[in-house]
């Protein structure tokens, strides 16, 4: 046990190697290539970015794994992939391929609709989503060495990434302010166990690193996101979906180091051609958020 | 005694609890303006070199920190900043502040999978838990490199007078010593 538990803790450091950068989706090598100069630290490879899966509807699975392996050879930092929630048999193929971190993804059609997977069973890391923090607590206690907030993808709109990090900040101070003999009850609640109510209370954060996920699509968006507590961003329709993707690419990362320098926010949000177009929430039928709780 | 810590990208804020923890005051390094005031040393965190090196050109910090550090200013690197350091970087295009006589290979141990965590003996520390995520190592160095330590015959940590480098991350550990022997270093005792 020891073995697993050093992995897991390996697995939770890689997430902090990539705080303070923007991870990625990409579709190609050559995406990915534009992604890594323009400074991500880390590449989603997928088949197809989530405003194209939310466009063309029906079963979104796994990428085909020569696809990532094609862009594991095209660049030098991390590549993550996503396997369907509850699908254990797309998470042994992601690890086989050695892949960097598994995203179990709701952006993917989930293969169950009541188990996620037992991430300890893993020896590479995953990453889940949450809307607020019992769901993370929970994708935590299952293994996740990391967190990001759900948002909406593919939409361009921030304002779910917004509520979820806003309510996992507000449900952490909440444990924070209370008394030792109330976190049983809390944990009850949040149905997690009371260890990980215990170090939320004690440490006033998550145990694992906490990313924004969906809807970034500007300087500013990232930026908004840095100042509500993320610590990186993941940006996935936002960025090859615009005009000008290694620009904003670019911007995009300088603006997760600079989000607290309202005037680099102004230069680097300047001419960076059109942004994605993006749908309004109350716009879409699909709520991919409420996929996996 | 102040300590300035680049905080482009990656695991900064672990090193500024570190420092913390030994009394020494630290500041972020986001900036070109920031990089003015007199520091008594510097650390390159670990995180994506590709990252922090592209950024520090970027912030047009390159040139200044290579002077600084060439003129004597003590660096401290864990993984990333052990590769922006080096002279050369056996597989990949780019070099960064090339201080260091070290030629390092990146990713050296492979993907995630490969990352692990070894007790190491390190010269004039002492036995070290060395945690190393997608980590480099040195394969060469020149004859004024004191390799401090070394894993399956490779050298992963090092010193160059007064620059200081390892391929793990002694910020991720709840061991000081190696963050206590920098802050000698800075201050000129060793």
């Amino acid at each position: 046990m020891a073995a697993k538990n050093d992995r897991y803790e390996l697995n939770k450091n890689l997430a902090q190697m990539l705080k303070g950068g923007v991870i990625m989706d990409v579709t190609t090598p050559e995406q990915a290539k534009i992604a890594e100069e323009a400074g991500a630290c880390a590449v989603m490879a997928l088949e197809r970015i989530p405003a194209d899966i939310r466009a063309a509807g029906g079963v979104s699975r796994m990428s085909d794994p020569k696809m990532i392996k094609g862009i594991q050879q095209a660049v030098s930092i991390p590549v993550m992939a996503k396997c369907r929630i509850g699908h254990i048999a797309e998470a042994q193929i992601l690890q086989a391929i050695e892949i960097d971190y598994i995203d179990e993804s709701e952006v993917l059609s989930p293969a169950d609709d009541v188990y996620h997977i037992d991430k300890t069973q893993f020896a590479v890391p995953f990453v889940c989503g949450a809307r607020d923090l019992g769901e993370a607590l929970r994708r935590i206690a299952e293994g996740a060495s990391m967190i990001r907030t759900k948002g909406e993808p593919g939409t361009g709109d921030v304002v779910q990434a917004v509520r979820h990090m806003r309510m996992m900040s507000a449900q952490i101070r909440k444990i924070v302010s209370m008394r030792g003999d109330e976190l049983y009850e809390e944990a009850k609640n949040l149905r997690v166990p009371v260890e990980l109510v215990e170090y939320v209370h004690e440490n006033e954060k998550l145990p694992v690193v906490n990313f924004a996920a969906g809807g970034v699509a500007t300087p500013a968006d990232a930026a908004l996101m840095m100042q509500l507590g993320a610590e990186g961003v993941f940006v996935g329709s936002g960025i090859f979906k615009s005009g000008n993707p290694a620009k904003r690419a670019r911007a995009i990362v300088q603006a997760v180091t600079n989000y607290e320098n309202p005037e680099i926010l102004a230069e680097l949000s300047e001419d960076l051609g059109e942004a994605m177009v993006g749908i309004n929430e109350q716009e879409i039928a699909l709520l991919m958020a409420e996929r996996g709780k | 005694m102040k300590i300035g810590i680049f905080a482009f990208q990656g695991a900064f804020a672990e090193h500024a609890r570190a420092f913390a923890e030994l009394g020494v005051q630290t500041t972020e390094i986001r900036r070109r303006e920031h990089f003015h005031q007199s520091f008594d040393g510097v650390v390159l965190p670990g995180g994506e070199s590709t990252v922090q090196g592209k950024l520090m050109r970027e912030e047009n910090l390159l040139e200044p920190l290579r002077r600084a550090v060439q003129e004597g200013l003590p660096a401290f690197g864990t993984c990333a900043g052990l590769i922006l350091l080096a002279k050369k970087i056996s597989n990949d295009g780019n070099a960064y502040l090339g201080t260091m006589d070290i030629t390092v290979k990146r990713n050296a141990y492979g993907r995630q999978i490969g990352s692990f965590r070894s007790e190491l003996e390190v010269k004039e520390i002492g036995n070290f838990p060395a945690v190393f995520i997608r980590a480099p190592y040195i394969e060469s160095a020149g004859k004024d490199v004191k390799i401090l330590a070394e894993y399956g015959g490779k050298a992963v940590a090092a010193r160059q007078a007064h620059m200081l480098v390892t391929a793990f991350h002694p910020e991720l550990t709840d061991d000081l010593r190696i963050h206590a022997y920098f802050t000698e270093l800075a201050r000129g005792r060793i």
